[in-house]
């Protein structure tokens, strides 16, 4: 069977070939053109509200919709605060995790403890959230809070940390629950990130007598300090961008009333969850919408961030190989 | 002889301090997986008990009925119509998405761009692509919808596709290409019944893992499909859904509905960690 004999075989292959292409080529250039949209139409609907608050909006300490005069303050400030809190807690626990199934582990027993990190990864956030206001919040509350504030109510500093009602709802349970959700995103990159690290100079460092954390603290982790920021980065996007972990414990109110973070707050999702469907089409709309941009921009500065660090630390990988 | 002394002290003391670290190490790892067992053993004692035969035949109740009354059904019927709709349109549109990426040209500008953007797409917050589908479908229609909702379910379900497709297509070995090229065979068959069949099982692992993904996604139907309390047969208007359910009724004061809330937390936990493990499984016995 010789090229020669089917032309017309030929050719409608070369058509389908060309269809072919073409569809693989348009459904690729839909993942671009949705990020295109995403940010447009957030735009176009926040435009009113950029108009009418202008820059001022991120710092306006203000939410009032019957009197129409928003400012994103209060959102902002729970959602920055809630995520610090959640990285502060997850990432030292996440660094353990890493290093006790990269370094510590039997090896019968680190694919199970893996995967059961990996699993809980996989937990919809929705569950997370029932829980935190349904089981966690009150233990949080008797066990925690209100030690807490009887140690160290009357305090100068940390008296004012530690203010408002103890029920276990706000900025600090709604931290917790999210550093619980990103202890496995974190986790899992920084062992995957860990294991990059050639044996040789693992074993060129425990060779001169190095102890396992040395080896871990000056040979693993200078070798991968991109690839774990990058996965520090991962987590923080995830914590900004959480919705529902957030909203169903971190109380929705409005108001800046003291830094307690035992206070009931809002964070830019939980608004937004709370508000959005019932938001009058208007100034409030936009204003929600313009919170909406505000969160969209810094996530996507922070996942451009760990992106890249985690580009770099495999095209150096790639050089060494 | 001070000197030794020295040393031997200097020596205990990094010997403490590895020992203070792998402890610590041990104790993070006992901190990350006690959290799991917490949720799931919460999850499984409190849903359990709410399970009963309503649970998946009646609607949802009013509120301050007494407990067993009512169930989830029509959230339980809204939640698959869409999850299965958002897969039957996410998934071809992600697998061929992931054909370009390692097919054709992987390394030119336009795939490593499409690839970037993919990788912020999957994890960009939830809750922005349901104000996206906001503003395109629910305010051109000026309804909510279950269509509005299985496509931001998609949009959601197109990048794990994406990501998984591609890594599956370039562990595929190069030779096996060549081979069938030489054959005479064209690209699109080459693809389609060589590379794309031999990764088959890793593309199914992709679905599922997105099909579990969006299983328990809130965020994104909040303002597109909203809920309803009703049982519907279309999608053309506001449709319940599990999520948003669970949502309204754990937030609300009513006994039987916290109680119906669990259950379907206790569902979606389960169906979610079943399609995982299962995409695993099948995962593994396609790499051994």
């Amino acid at each position: 069977m010789s090229a020669f004999a089917e032309p017309r075989r030929l050719w409608s292959n070369a058509l389908a070939d060309r269809l072919f292409g073409g569809l693989a080529r348009g459904a690729a250039l839909l993942t671009l053109a949705s990020l295109a949209g995403i940010i447009l139409s957030l735009i176009i609907g926040a435009w009113p509200a950029i108009r009418e608050f202008g820059p001022g909006f991120l710092v306006h300490n203000a939410w009032d919709p019957v009197r129409e005069d928003f400012g994103g303050l209060v959102m902002i400030y729970g959602t920055l605060m809630t995520s610090a809190i959640a990285l502060l807690i997850a990432t030292p626990v996440s660094f353990g995790i890493a290093l006790f199934l990269t370094e510590l582990a039997p090896a019968w027993l680190k694919r199970p403890l893996g995967t059961a990190i990996e699993l809980l990864a996989a937990v919809p956030s929705i569950v997370y959230g029932m829980w935190g206001l349904m089981v966690f919040g009150p233990v949080l509350a008797r066990y925690v809070q209100q030690p807490l504030q009887a140690l160290l109510g009357g305090a100068p500093m940390l008296g004012a940390l530690v203010s408002g009602p103890p029920v276990g709802i706000g900025i600090l349970s709604a931290g917790i629950i999210l550093s619980i959700m990103i202890i496995p995103f974190i986790a899992s990159v920084m062992r995957d990130v860990f294991a990059v690290t050639p044996p040789l100079l693992k074993e060129s460092a425990y060779g001169l007598g190095a102890t396992t954390w040395e080896v871990v603290w000056r040979v693993v982790l200078p070798y991968t300090k991109t690839g774990v920021l990058g996965g520090i980065m991962l987590g923080l996007g995830r914590a900004l961008g959480e919705t529902m972990a957030v909203t169903f414990v971190i109380g929705n109110m409005n108001q800046l009333g003291s830094l307690s973070l035992f206070e009931a707050a809002n964070s830019i999702t939980s608004a937004l969850a709370n508000e959005f469907a019932e938001a009058a089409p208007g100034l409030h709309q936009a204003a929600l919408i313009y919170l909406g941009l505000v969160l969209f921009l810094i996530t996507f500065t922070v996942l451009v961030c760990s992106r890249l660090l985690l580009l770099r630390l495999q095209r150096n990988e790639g050089k060494r190989a | 002889m001070k000197n030794d002394s020295a040393r031997m002290a200097h020596f205990l003391r990094r010997k403490r301090t590895n020992r203070v670290a792998l402890a610590l190490a041990f104790a993070a790892m006992l901190f990350g997986t006690f959290w799991l067992a917490w949720i799931l053993w919460e999850t499984l004692r409190l849903g359990f008990e709410s399970l009963s035969l309503s649970f998946l035949t009646e609607n949802t109740p009013p509120p301050n009925e007494p407990p067993g009354a009512g169930g989830l059904a029509n959230a339980i019927r809204g939640s698959l119509a869409m999850v299965a709709l958002a897969t039957f349109i996410g998934a071809p549109v992600g697998i061929l998405s992931g054909i370009y990426l390692a097919e054709y040209r992987p390394q030119g500008w336009l795939a490593v761009t499409i690839r970037f953007v993919n990788d912020l797409l999957l994890s960009a917050p939830s809750i922005i692509i349901g104000l996206f589908v906001y503003a395109v479908i629910v305010v051109r229609f000026q309804q909510f919808s279950g269509w509005a909702g299985a496509a931001a379910l998609s949009l959601i379900v197109i990048p794990v596709v994406i990501r998984t497709t591609e890594n599956m297509l370039a562990l595929i070995p190069s030779g096996l290409r060549e081979a069938a090229y030489a054959l005479g065979a064209p690209k699109w068959r080459v693809i389609l019944q060589i590379t794309l069949a031999a990764a088959r099982a890793g593309v199914i692992t992709g679905i599922l893992l997105a099909v579990a993904r969006i299983c328990g996604e809130t965020a994104p139907l909040l303002f597109t499909a909203l809920n309803n309390q009703f049982w519907t047969t279309g999608l053309s208007g506001p449709t319940a859904n599990l999520p948003v359910t669970i949502l309204q009724f754990a937030m609300s004061p009513y006994e039987n509905w916290q109680h119906l809330a669990w259950g379907g937390v206790f569902l979606i936990t389960l169906i979610v960690l079943g399609l995982n493990i299962l995409a695993r499984t099948l995962s593994r016995d396609a790499s051994s």
